[in-house]
């Protein structure tokens, strides 16, 4: 799924990156647990996460996630951006939930890793 | 090639930073994204285990053209016992620790996952020292 649909599917907006927006993900995961994000071995990974602070960041960074959607109307803070920003990740906001944000991206066709 | 970088206890702020700079090393010298990403996840863990669980310490990185060698040792106060360590799910991270998304009781194993080479010398009281080991040869993308 190309990330531009993916801000479009959850009335997103871009935090960051936005000429990497015609670039695809495979797999979407959500978790606010970085300790899980780093046990994946997938790449082209969109994570789904309400742990807005620039640990989300540095560990999409290190994971080589390129993609990170931040639900629950959470806000990016600079410190989040700049990081973002220098590691070519797209950063995503959305008011929805966790829950809410998953179920429509998994009905549009984005799959888990799991 | 050889790289040191100092972590201090409790600063979060910075968790990632030594790994985020061993990964652009990396990533110039031309290692493989799979490889490359093995290392980083496993050193990550251990930068994280360092500012969550110890008094401070440091990351010695060494590459060379077969190999990186990574060696990440604390000043304490060491690990009372290992094998309940590697548990996946034990924990003893601080509520603080687990604001910041750490501390789900991965770090150890997931370490082990990663590197081809895994050893870790610790007593209570004592400091902690990692050692892990990657292989750069053609056709090892061996993982434990």
């Amino acid at each position: 799924m190309k990330i531009n649909q993916i801000v479009e599917a959850v009335k997103g907006k871009v935090a960051c990156c936005q000429e990497n927006l015609d670039k695809e993900v495979r797999f979407g995961f959500a978790s606010d647990l970085m300790s899980d994000v780093l046990t994946l071995r997938d790449d082209d990974i969109l994570l789904i996460t309400g742990l807005s602070n620039i640990q989300a960041i540095r560990t999409a960074e290190l994971s080589d996630i390129s993609v990170v959607l931040l639900v629950r109307n959470k806000t990016a803070s600079k410190e989040m951006v700049d990081m973002a920003r220098e590691a070519g990740i797209v950063l995503i906001t959305t008011e929805y939930s966790m829950f809410r944000t998953s179920g429509i991206l998994y009905e549009k066709g984005l799959p888990p890793i799991y | 090639m050889q790289a040191r970088f100092s972590v201090d206890s409790g600063d979060f702020t910075k968790a990632g930073s030594a790994s985020s700079a061993i990964k652009r090393m990396l990533k110039q010298l031309g290692v493989k994204p799979a490889v490359v990403k093995r290392v980083v996840v496993a050193l990550f863990e251990a930068e994280v285990n360092v500012i969550a669980h110890s008094y401070g310490g440091f990351i010695q990185c060494d590459i060379s053209p077969e190999k990186v060698n990574l060696l990440v040792q604390d000043t304490g106060p060491g690990i009372p016992d290992l094998d309940l360590a590697m548990t996946e799910g034990w924990s003893t991270a601080t509520d603080a620790v687990r604001e910041m998304g750490y501390g789900a009781g991965m770090g150890l194993p997931n370490m082990k996952k990663n590197a081809d080479s895994l050893q870790i010398s610790t007593a209570a009281g004592k400091h902690t020292e990692i050692r892990m080991s990657f292989s750069l040869k053609e056709g090892e993308d061996g993982v434990s």
